[in-house]
């Protein structure tokens, strides 16, 4: 549980720059304190030196470095327990030092559910080649062969008489510059004692006594709050600016320099009200889209598609169906919306800037700040400590960067905190987007055609997913287009093209009369997805009626970072209001190898509180570039009162490496609901999220 | 206007000196480096800033800090007594009823002050109580279930 942001650590002492400010110590290792060497950590790719990942200390302690961060997603943990099964030590002596550009190894950001699958196999080959090494240095120390020794908690012993020796004699606290003349082979499934448990969170303990350290909990002595000038659009130019009132007030620094205004005061309170004082004026340009025309404008600003998935020929599908569908579906901007705004605190010394950042990617920001400041990539070191949420919209680095700027520039340390409202306004949004579906289906029950249009709303999740014998995906994509910033958002895209294709499936089985279980399972052969909806069924004790019932159960499956999900939601209609609540929802998953079962049921769970928003009730109203919803008073999430009742299964499949667990549960959302609502009563969802307007018309 | 406030926190006899009309969240924060109560929303939205005022939850970032004049404020950092966790704090630990634990401290103050006030919560009480507390990350389903599993235990 310890982390990079709170005191000194195990690497190496002597090169710690300590501040207090307040009673809160930050300690600033330098750059050749880093067990990375420079050449490493210019390397673009996780590298091949398994020292990057891991240092024996000499009280035996075992510090991990990795690039990724925790946002909450439990891969502080997960993370650990691979390391600490490959080096067979104890969880209990591993420390994770995460997203610190010094000392960990590159990492492109913390999204897609790449953590555990793809990073995942290069920490545990690591940390399996540091135990190989280990025991080479063990052999040689007791004068043993390997075949003789055994290790366990991070002590080698050899069998017989042959004494013991411990990782922290033998690495004592430094890089073991040695070379393995054999394969490191990763343990396997049924060695796992630390994999495939569940222990508790490494950050518990911290995170339920307030001691959990987010970039905005960091101190510096001298440090200033900045607040910034905003426009209030996107799109606007800044025309004039008046700064002398808030010059006035004592103790604030005015920085007016390439387009940014910002007010600086060490008491925050203090910088908003310099803020108010400012006057700016701004010319915006004519809003010519908003959140009720922006699927025309989309579908026309459009380039042409480009297909994707490919199958036979859409004219023979055309011919083989006794019937065609041809739908169209909507899906709105959604904010991220995480607790902890934006963040940053940063700090120059000299030539060199330190940055500690609410950031999914702080390589990323680590060159952006580089770039703007005209300085090299090795003069920034950003810090990630703990981050308070991020889904995809803690990527653009916005925030570290204007801290950089304004630490840059006046020479103190600059913490840089979104208001809510920023936070909302330079939200990166789930892109709004369009699907065009027109599919076709034989006298059997089969689908025949799958013609597939995806506007905006990129590939991910657009697979037919089921065996048509004449399909073609195609997706019409810019990023031109959008008034504001679009970007991923948990599951981007998968959560429109899941929505999109699971009701044009439900909508042929009820047209049909088959049960939209058995409609899946005739029309899937991929044993994947057929296993899925089959343990989501069981789990639901589904049983068989084609819809509309009456009942309100609807069905979905999907794919997402390599995990297949299938979902059955419960709802009730007020058919006078409109108003959906989703009483029960199961979800049964299918990712490989599962790393942390309590920690990936976590994921589960958190993904279908935060799909209700999405499907029920967020969308952002905006007129131009101007962001009409920018606080929780008017943009509403999920909360307790619409928490349905959740089960869970996981789907053995130990076959298959671990795939990604922090999105897949929630990309089915929408369709699941969206069928649940029509199996209630008959309507129909093609535009989210289902609100009680959109359901009350769709009733009619 | 510059006021002298005293106040009990956390137990302790406090005195400030500042400006009565600031928020009691960014003096906890910024001058009492209680970093534990958060900023979420500044328009008592969210919940992320709860604390207790006499055993009553509030939102401090509207809170003046004026009116904290002779109270006892309970903060995240006051909930345990030493290395020992108050029953919230373990069962919010115990069974992961936190994700990136931003909201956390304000959930468990939150819920403190409903279990005080209501030692039996329903499951039905447990959600409207809460309901005014925010949580992105989706641990809802484990926070209402540490609540009763501390209920039992108080």
């Amino acid at each position: 549980m310890k982390r990079n942001d709170l005191g000194p650590m195990a690497v190496d002492r002597r090169d710690f720059l300590k501040f207090t400010g307040g009673g809160i110590a930050v300690a600033i290792m330098l750059k050749d304190a880093s067990p990375l060497s420079e050449a490493m950590a210019q390397q673009r790719g996780y590298p091949a030196d398994f020292n990057a990942y891991v240092l024996v200390g000499e009280d035996g302690r075992v510090t991990v470095f990795s690039g990724k961060i925790e946002m909450g997603q439990g891969v502080e943990t997960s993370q650990a327990q691979m390391a600490a099964e490959e080096l067979r030590v104890s969880l209990d002596s591993v420390d994770m030092v995460l997203g610190d550009t010094d000392l960990c190894p590159w990492d492109a950001g913390t999204w897609g559910s790449l953590t555990t699958r793809v990073f995942g196999p290069a920490l545990r080959a690591g940390c399996a080649k540091a135990r190989e090494v280990l025991l080479d240095l063990a052999s040689e120390r007791l004068g043993v062969p390997l075949a003789r020794l055994q290790v366990e908690n991070g002590v080698v012993s050899a069998d017989g008489e042959g004494g013991r020796v411990t990782y922290a004699e033998l690495a004592k606290g430094q890089r073991i510059e040695r070379t393995l003349d054999r394969e490191a082979v990763l343990r396997a499934v049924n060695e796992f004692t630390l994999m495939g448990t569940s222990p508790r969170r490494l950050d518990r303990v911290e995170k339920v006594t307030g001691k959990a350290r987010y970039a905005g909990d960091i101190r510096l002595p001298g440090m200033l709050r900045a607040r910034i000038l905003r426009p209030p659009a996107h799109g606007a130019t800044l025309t004039s600016v008046d700064t002398s009132a808030a010059e006035a007030v004592p103790g604030v620094v005015v920085v007016n320099e390439g387009g940014m205004v910002a007010v600086l005061h060490e008491d925050r309170e203090t910088a908003d009200r310099a803020l108010g004082l400012l006057r700016a004026e701004f010319q915006v340009p004519e809003p010519t889209v908003d959140h009720e025309t922006i699927w025309d404008h989309l579908v026309a600003a459009a380039p042409t598609g480009r297909t994707g998935e490919e199958a036979g020929d859409l004219a023979v599908g055309e011919r083989a169906s006794t019937k065609t569908f041809e739908h169209t579906y909507y899906d709105h901007y959604v904010a991220h919306a995480p607790i902890e705004p934006h963040t940053s605190l940063a700090h120059r010394e000299g030539d060199r800037i330190t940055v500690w950042s609410s950031t999914q990617s702080p390589f990323g920001d680590q060159g952006r700040i580089a770039r703007t400041l005209g300085i090299d990539q090795a003069q920034v070191r950003v810090i990630t400590p703990y981050v308070g949420g991020g889904f995809g919209g803690k990527a653009s680095g916005g925030q570290a960067v204007e801290a950089a700027q304004l630490a840059w520039l006046t020479g103190r340390p600059v913490q840089v905190m979104w208001t809510r409202e920023e936070e909302f306004f330079y939200d990166t949004f789930h892109s709004a987007a369009v699907v065009k579906i027109r599919s076709g289906l034989d006298a059997g029950g089969r689908v025949q055609l799958w013609d597939y249009h995806v506007y905006m709303a990129g590939t991910r999740g657009a697979e037919v997913l089921y065996e048509v014998p004449n399909a073609a995906v195609v997706s019409h994509s810019s990023n031109d287009a959008h008034p504001f910033a679009t970007g991923p958002w948990r599951g981007p895209g998968a959560n429109t093209n899941i929505f999109a294709r699971e009701s044009q499936i439900d909508i042929m089985a009820a047209d049909a009369g088959i049960d939209p279980l058995e409609f899946r399972l005739r029309n899937a052969t991929d044993s994947r997805v057929r296993n899925t909806l089959e343990a989501v069924a069981k789990l639901a004790d589904w049983r068989p009626g084609p819809a509309p019932s009456g009942r309100g159960l609807g069905i979905a499956c999907g794919l997402d970072a390599g995990t297949y999900v299938a979902h059955v939601a419960e709802v009730s209609v007020d058919r006078a209001t409109g108003s959906v609540r989703v009483e029960r929802m199961w979800c049964a998953q299918e990712m490989g190898v599962v790393v942390n079962p309590e920690g990936a049921t976590m994921q589960m769970e958190g993904c279908i509180t935060m799909g209700l928003g999405y499907a029920l009730m967020e969308h952002i109203r905006f007129r131009g570039g101007d962001i009409l919803d920018r606080n929780f008073n008017t943009y509403r999430i999920p909360g307790f009162q619409d928490l349905p009742e959740i089960h869970t299964v996981l789907v053995p499949n130990d076959d298959l490496t671990p795939q990604g667990g922090g999105e897949p549960a929630i990309v089915c959302i929408g369709a699941t609901i969206a069928n649940a609502i029509f199996d209630a009563c008959g309507a129909r969802m093609f535009t989210m999220p289902f609100t009680p307007e959109r359901v009350r018309a769709a009733m009619a | 206007m510059r006021e002298t406030i005293r106040f009990r926190l956390n137990g302790r006899e406090t005195t400030l000196e500042t400006e009565g009309t600031r928020m009691l969240l960014w003096v906890l924060r910024d001058d009492l480096e209680l970093t534990g109560t958060k900023y979420g929303c500044g328009i008592s939205e969210c919940g992320a800033c709860t604390v207790l005022v006499n055993g009553e939850p509030v939102r401090s970032c509207l809170y003046p800090v004026s009116q904290i004049q002779g109270a006892e404020v309970l903060t995240i950092e006051g909930l345990a007594s030493g290395d020992d966790l108050h029953p919230l704090q373990e069962e919010f630990a115990e069974r992961g009823a936190f994700q990136c634990g931003f909201c956390t401290p304000g959930m468990l103050m939150e819920a403190y002050s409903l279990l005080q006030k209501n030692p039996r919560p329903t499951r039905s009480e447990i959600l409207s109580g809460m309901n005014g507390n925010l949580c992105r990350c989706g641990a809802h389903k484990r926070i209402v279930e540490a609540i009763e599993a501390a209920a039992q235990r108080l």
